[in-house]
């Protein structure tokens, strides 16, 4: 899965001087050392996962893929990344909204608590749900006199997987938006817009790229999320399995193919998220360089 | 429309950035707010804009108290320093945001908003780039697609920040006439933020010079710069030469010498004689005069510049000669300012 780390190598299109490149042998072998590395760790397991799922052949594949418990598997992963995505859109674009256009007190603090979900391991993010909605935790009582299921059922996973991607959307933002300033904004003001009109036709174009960036990083990591959902979930099959859960109870069951089945799907997401990461890199780069023209 | 500023003040976190500022701006006259960095006019373009509002004071467009008035209610066009064009945008959009953003009948219709598109931009003289965006513009293009943009709402007011800042020296002479032209032909009420003198004197109207968050000055370019009223303004405007002299019994003093000025008005004490270099008298005999030695002589494009060390104090002034003036080649030289001003030594 595409983590946070991959994108502080974003394209810098800057000309190497002679001076700083290494001696040719020196190349070649810091070149060799990375391609091996990456063949080793990440071309290779995703050769075999491919490999693994076919090995049974194709329509063995492809029971495993339609299986009921397979399908609500995908189903759920598929809503929760429809609900999660979107509300940290909103939430996102808000932090980085706040953070880059306004001054106030505690701004510092909103900015290290916005990283927190990536400084945290995901286990303790679903921890604090279940220390919070649990039967015996914080608000327990309450939810269960009112009726409300929130542990072991789609909201609780919903609630993780919002709090472990809440980064990726205000953290592209953030530096763009600063970046930008609020003379745009300023400008449509002055030309009479209200404040939603500066937000749709003004800021939101300025940071498209950027946003759905983001919000490519945001989904490929909801619909990847294994731990926080893991300790929420309570993994009752047909219900509370998103794939990355099927993947590991399949596995766990000695069914290889049918686990490397359903991993491949996450693989494949991984791809295309990475491709169309990479084309986004391309244009929004090229933006990005329109816009240190002005 | 008349704009009146009626003793505004404003702070940033306690820290003032103008105290107590009142200025009177005429109904279609050119103003140019003129101060080195931090002098507050920036900040006072913002107020007058709605872009910030004042700590205290009032703010009246006409006989309207615009103080409490949002930026879109108060109708002002507004140029920024880096034109701040929607980069997104063609040029034509740009131009018709203001419009679109209408709400209800004062709304035009698509075509209209482009038809006046065009005709703004025919007026500043960029016909045909309709479809062209921003970052496809030269800077001096931006900036005048940036006041058509402005002067598409029909503002009241038209303020612009350093609208040549980002230029360079040729455009820069370029779009300070066009501007002119442009202001002459729609008789907007304007008030430009610079830094530049040059570019104050020679467009404005009548400049406000300001200095450390208060104006110290406003009159026309001629007043400005013949009869400055502050030592700050003699300083910032043109080159001006001091010296530190005495007054007494009406008389102005270096050391133990008068100097042949009477400043019978003045107060007696120390002061500060200002004059501009090439305001100067040669005289021949040193009867009341202030006479020096030639310290450094500078050849100054069609002038000579000299520098004189005046008295036992070593105290040394600019005056500007003739090129071929016998008095360059002396070593010693008197005169006299022909215009003056003291200003007592605090």
């Amino acid at each position: 899965m595409a983590d946070p780390e991959i994108k502080s190598y974003a394209p810098h299109h800057e000309s190497l001087s002679a001076a700083v490149t290494e001696s040719r042998p020196a190349k070649a072998v810091l070149m060799i050392v990375s391609f091996a590395f990456l063949g080793i760790f990440l071309l290779l397991p995703l050769i075999v996962v491919f490999n693994e799922a076919f090995a049974k052949g194709f329509s063995d594949y492809a029971d495993a893929l339609t299986s009921p418990d397979t399908r609500s598997a995908i189903y759920l992963t598929l809503l929760v990344a429809a609900i999660s995505v979107p509300l940290n859109i909103v939430f996102g674009v808000s932090a980085a909204w706040a953070i880059a256009k306004f001054e106030f007190k505690g701004k510092a603090f909103l900015t290290t608590l916005i990283d927190l979900p990536f400084s945290v391991s995901p286990v303790i993010s679903g921890l604090v749900y279940v220390l919070l909605f649990g039967a015996q935790g914080l608000l327990g009582a309450w939810l269960k006199a009112h009726g409300i299921v929130i542990l072991f059922a789609v909201p609780g996973i919903v609630l993780a997987t919002i709090f472990v991607t809440f980064p990726f959307v205000a953290r592209e933002l953030i530096p763009l938006m600063q970046e930008q300033g609020n003379g745009d904004e300023e400008a449509a003001l002055s030309l009479g817009a209200n404040g939603w009109q500066a937000f749709w036709y003004v800021t939101l174009p300025n940071v498209k790229w950027g946003l759905l960036y983001g919000v490519l990083l945001c989904n490929a990591r909801a619909m990847g999320e294994f731990g926080a959902v893991s300790v929420v979930s309570g993994h009752i099959r047909g219900l509370t399995n998103t794939m990355p859960l099927h993947v590991e109870i399949l596995y766990n069951e000695y069914n290889a193919a049918a686990a490397f089945a359903v991993a491949s799907l996450l693989a494949g997401l991984a791809l295309v998220t990475l491709v169309l990461k990479t084309l986004l890199e391309m244009r929004y780069g090229a933006e990005i360089a329109a816009t240190r023209g002005h | 429309m008349e704009v009146r500023v009626a003793n505004v003040r404003k702070e940033f976190e306690r820290f003032p950035a103008l105290h107590d500022v009142s200025l009177d701006i005429k109904s279609g006259e050119l103003i140019a707010l003129l101060g080195p960095s931090g002098s507050g006019k920036t900040t006072l373009l913002r107020l007058i804009a709605g872009l910030e509002r004042p700590t205290k004071g009032r703010i009246f467009f006409g006989e309207e108290d615009a103080s409490q008035k949002s930026i879109q209610e108060r109708n002002v066009g507004f140029v920024f320093q880096h034109y701040a064009l929607f980069r997104h945008m063609t040029v034509a959009d740009n131009i018709g945001f203001g419009l679109k953003v209408r709400h209800g009948p004062s709304r035009p219709s698509a075509q209209e908003i482009r038809r006046r598109a065009s005709e703004l931009l025919d007026l500043v003289q960029l016909s045909g780039l309709e479809k062209r965006y921003p970052a496809q513009l030269s800077g001096g293009q931006r900036q005048r697609v940036a006041l058509a943009r402005a002067m598409a709402i029909e503002p009241a007011v038209l303020l612009l920040d350093e609208p040549f800042g980002a230029l360079d020296a040729q455009v820069r002479r370029e779009l300070r006439r066009w501007l002119r032209e442009i202001h002459d032909a729609t008789g907007h009420t304007t008030v430009f933020v610079t830094h530049d003198q040059e570019e104050a004197l020679e467009l404005a109207d009548r400049v406000v010079v300001m200095s450390q968050g208060s104006i110290e000055q406003v009159g026309t370019a001629d007043e400005i710069y013949d009869t400055p009223n502050s030592p700050f303004v003699y300083g910032f405007i043109g080159e001006s030469s001091a010296l530190p002299v005495k007054v007494e019994d009406g008389q102005v003093w270096i050391a133990d010498r008068p100097i042949g000025l009477s400043a019978p008005h003045a107060p007696q004490g120390e002061a500060t004689l200002f004059f501009r270099p090439h305001d100067v008298e040669l005289v021949e005999e040193c009867n009341g005069c202030i006479a020096g030695t030639v310290a450094a002589s500078r050849r100054v494009a069609g002038t000579r510049r000299v520098e004189l060390e005046i008295g036992g104090e070593r105290q040394r002034v600019e005056i500007e000669l003739p090129v071929d003036h016998r008095a360059a080649q002396k070593s010693r030289v008197a005169f006299r300012p022909r215009r003056w001003k003291l200003f007592p030594t605090a």
